[in-house]
């Protein structure tokens, strides 16, 4: 109720069954270079309350909020009367949704339960069928992330005739050992159990996975979105892939409900600078833009181009190119000629070599004088760009914003696909098969 | 350390002194550290580097704190720099890695290198193990180092790592020269300096201290080593020349520095004058106030912009309440028994660019201590009969610190005039280096 008194238009209510047992501790987190739970882990089970008290609470919240969505999260044995009775109860209880938790990675799967039912489509489709007998409110099956084609219960799911889909659950994870104790986290015990990740860590897989449910006619259905959502940037990226609705819950857990201030605030400033009036004027609006490998352009050509104005002399791109792509940034710009045969190695041990010493006012005239506000041209690398692959590499490692930028070359070639060029008959066979 | 008492217990350490000279630059703790050093972009080739005399490999260290492989990067600034936790206190690193930060066209602020040094070298220090290096087998061969101030120390480091033996001589009875006795100590207390050549002389560095070396000494020290390395540094500071100056409460700079420094002097009167606006004097005026003095001016014979401190020396000085009276020149030094004030005269700009007393402009400031900060004189005259001299500093090869006698190397103030700790550093380790190839020792060290 506090969530829908900060501005969050309803809640999935997680997740009713029979009551459960949980460990303590329970979370375990990756940092990343000083920032706090880039990625988050638990092994908490489903709710360890009676389900009784769950109903009833969720009844008092519906009296009293009855403009907010409530979808009743649900997961009980793989037996159809068990399914049945939950449901009846659930709706009865004032849910307006029901949401299948066939993704919970641990501990419930062990029991039959959870991603033990999402990752067998059979099983998938067999409950949703039960589930679609008994509900009177929308079915939404939440898929597991723990498979190798998410596609496959997406569609066993609507061959069941859910009425949506959400996704992704939590993936299955350890987050990392203690190397003074050697043991990993989260603790209980000095022993622990594979987790289920989530945080913004996993938000481009979840990305992935939608778009692979959301591009597939036999599996897409109203979907909602979940895995790493923490702002609107986040949620606009998931309603572009085609999701109706985004969840959102590490990000909560991290900083508090508060956050749906800004996804809200931020949300509508950016529809209204693309001039969209709701969420259908863009929604799925990217997918198109997603295609199999085959269908891209080879003959698209872009090069890297430095921005010496902007440039401040890191060499980020230049020890980049030449350690992990293709030894086609140079330092060489004071250089009488183009230099590519020199090294990095070369490069290190001439400055080794250059002897420097404390500028002194009264020692050096004149040499207090100099400014570090300029990059010196020696610093400032060179693209070669009859080599450069247009791989991006350097432009992400730099860091200054638009400093390197990707830039066209027209090669003058018509778009072709490597689709087109093989059926055009253009390539030996051996390469289609490799 | 050969038998001899510990230099940290033999420290003159007054806990008023201690408490009066905090440090100006807290340490960072590990939470600190930690999003400090990550936020170190990692530069190919580093300008940090590349500006350190030492050439620390700055990155590198720096990563090595973001990872938590502290020893890791404690080891990787004493491979460059024996005195990296000195140098970490004591740089100026405005002018040097800090100010090569290609953050100043970033984000602006660069990266706290000197803090994270100090750090690294903090946790070596706290985590009670040794030396990272030992000394490699007995080459046979001998140097002496005349002084014990940080290039002979650099010097000697490099020559154990490679079997040399190094022995130093000092008149003091303490190791490191002016880093032991000249920095302001709210940069590098003099226990600091003293714990790291205690670490330093774990490569089995010899110390002779309270040893004057003349000229026959130095001819026996000839016979009797291989090499001779002399890092004797500069001489006193220059006198004024005017009357009065024998009085009683007239002192010098790096007198008074050392003074407080070792305990010897815990409080100066309430008036104090510094002649000279260097960066010595700003330690001697700001040293002052924490003294106690209510009332310190520093005179310069020239204007602000002439001046031959940093700026941001200078900004320290002004937030200590130090004042300035530029384009003055003291006539006499006034008072009875002692000193009781000081004449100046207002200098102005001639047509041929010097600067002449301006008649009639003659004026006093009342003072009960005048201290002199007016540059140090060489002190290698004597040596002129046996090594090349360049305006009275000694000639060198800057690559290899070798000197024109080719049995004598050199580096550190007595070279280039009087700089940095880190310069001395770096001197006495390319002329340690430089000294091994000479002598023809293995090239790799330990």
């Amino acid at each position: 109720m506090r969530a829908f008194d900060a501005g969050w238009g309803g809640a999935v209510w997680k997740t009713i069954g029979e009551p459960i047992t949980n460990v303590s501790s329970r979370y375990s987190s990756i940092d990343w270079e000083g920032r706090r739970m880039m990625g988050f882990n638990n092994i908490e089970l489903i709710s360890d309350r009676p389900i009784e008290v769950n109903l009833q609470e969720m009844s008092e919240v519906k009296r009293r909020y009855p403009q907010h969505v409530v979808i009743a999260s649900l997961m009980v044995e793989s037996k159809r009367d068990t399914w049945h009775d939950i449901v009846q109860r659930a709706e009865d209880a004032g849910a307006d949704g029901l949401e299948l938790n066939f993704g919970c990675p641990h501990g419930m799967s062990e029991r039959g339960m959870g991603s033990a039912v999402g990752q067998v489509p059979e099983y998938c489709e067999q409950i949703t069928g039960w589930v679609k007998e008994k509900a009177r409110t929308p079915v939404i099956v939440k898929l597991t992330p723990n498979i190798s084609d998410i596609r496959m219960p997406a569609r066993a799911a609507k061959r069941a005739g859910a009425d949506g889909l959400s996704a992704i659950n939590t993936i299955n994870s350890i987050t990392g050992i203690d190397l003074d104790t050697f043991q990993p986290n989260p603790n209980v015990d000095g022993k622990s159990a594979h987790g289920g990740y989530c945080g913004p860590a996993v938000k481009p897989i979840a990305l992935n996975m939608v778009r692979a449910v959301q591009s597939d006619p036999a599996g897409a259905l109203p979907l909602s979105g979940i895995g790493g959502i923490a702002n609107w940037r986040d949620a606009a990226e998931f309603i572009l892939l085609g999701c109706g609705t985004v969840q959102v819950c590490t990000a909560a857990m991290h900083y508090g409900y508060r956050i749906v201030e800004d996804m809200q605030d931020g949300l509508l400033e950016w529809m209204a600078e693309k001039g969209f009036a709701s969420l259908e004027d863009f929604r799925g609006r990217s997918l198109p833009t997603v295609v199999d490998w085959n269908q891209l352009n080879l003959n698209y050509q872009i090069v890297a181009r430095i921005h010496e104005d902007l440039c401040i002399g890191c060499q980020l791109c230049y020890t980049a190119c030449w350690d992990g792509a293709h030894q086609c940034i140079h330092l060489d710009r004071t250089a009488p000629a183009p230099d590519t045969a020199r090294t990095p190695a070369m490069v290190e041990a001439e400055a080794a070599r250059r002897i420097s010493t404390t500028p002194i006012p009264k020692l050096d005239p004149g040499g207090l004088g100099h400014t570090n506000a300029l990059t010196p041209l020696e610093r400032i690398p060179r693209v070669d760009e009859h080599h450069c692959v247009g791989c991006n590499l350097c432009s992400l490692v730099c860091p200054v914003e638009g400093c390197i930028t990707m830039e066209r070359v027209d090669d003058g070639l018509a778009p072709e696909s490597w689709a087109e060029r093989t059926a055009a008959g253009a390539l030996p066979v051996a390469h289609m098969r490799s | 350390m050969n038998g001899q008492t510990s230099f940290v217990q033999q420290a003159p350490v007054q806990a008023e002194t201690s408490a009066r000279f905090p440090d100006f630059h807290p340490p960072l703790d590990r939470q600190a550290a930690l999003p400090e050093a990550n936020r170190c972009l990692f530069c190919f080739d580093a300008p940090c580097a590349s500006a350190c005399p030492t050439h620390i490999d700055v990155p590198k260290f720096i990563k090595k704190i973001a990872s938590g492989n502290l020893l890791g990067s404690a080891r990787t600034i004493l491979d460059a720099n024996i005195l990296g936790a000195s140098c970490a206190r004591a740089c100026p690193v405005e002018v040097l890695c800090e100010g090569a930060c290609v953050m100043h066209r970033y984000n602006k602020q660069p990266i706290q290198i000197a803090r994270l040094q100090r750090f690294a070298m903090d946790s070596l220090h706290a985590s009670g193990a040794p030396l990272p290096f030992a000394p490699a087998a007995d080459t046979g061969f001998s140097v002496a180092l005349i002084g014990a101030g940080p290039a002979s120390l650099a010097c000697a480091a490099e020559l154990r790592r490679r079997g040399i033996r190094a022995v130093l001589y000092d008149a003091r009875s303490l190791p490191g020269g002016l880093n032991t006795y000249g920095v302001a100590e709210y940069k590098l207390p003099l226990v600091e300096s003293l714990r790291e050549i205690e670490m330093l002389a774990q490569l089995g560095v010899e110390f002779r201290f309270e040893t004057m070396i003349d000229p026959a000494a130095l001819a026996k020290l000839e016979r009797d080593h291989d090499a001779v390395f002399l890092g004797i540094g500069l001489g006193a500071i220059h006198q004024l020349g005017i009357a009065g100056e024998p009085l009683p409460g007239v002192t010098n700079a790096l007198d008074l520095i050392a003074g407080y420094k070792s305990g010897k002097l815990t409080r100066v009167p309430a008036r104090v004058v510094v002649v000279g606006a260097g960066n010595t004097a700003i330690d001697a005026a700001i040293a002052s106030v924490r003294l106690g003095a209510t009332d310190v001016h520093i005179i310069y014979r020239r204007g602000e912009e002439q001046m031959s401190a940093f700026s941001f020396e200078y900004e320290h000085a002004r937030l200590e309440g130090v004042k300035f009276v530029w384009n003055a020149q003291p006539r006499r030094i006034l008072g009875g028994a002692a000193v009781e004030g000081i004449e100046l005269t207002r200098l102005a700009d001639s047509q041929d660019g010097s600067i002449v007393p301006h008649p009639g402009s003659e004026f006093r400031l009342p003072a009960d201590l005048v201290v002199l900060a007016i540059g140090q004189s060489s002190q290698t005259e004597p040596l002129a009969a046996l090594v090349q001299l360049d305006r009275g500093r000694i000639r060198i090869d800057r690559a290899t610190g070798q000197t024109s006698n080719p049995k004598y190397f050199s580096g550190g103030d007595c070279t280039n005039g009087g700089r940095e700790v880190v310069d001395a550093v770096a001197d006495g380790k390319r002329a340690g280096i430089g000294i091994a190839a000479w002598l023809g020792a293995p090239v790799g060290k330990a």
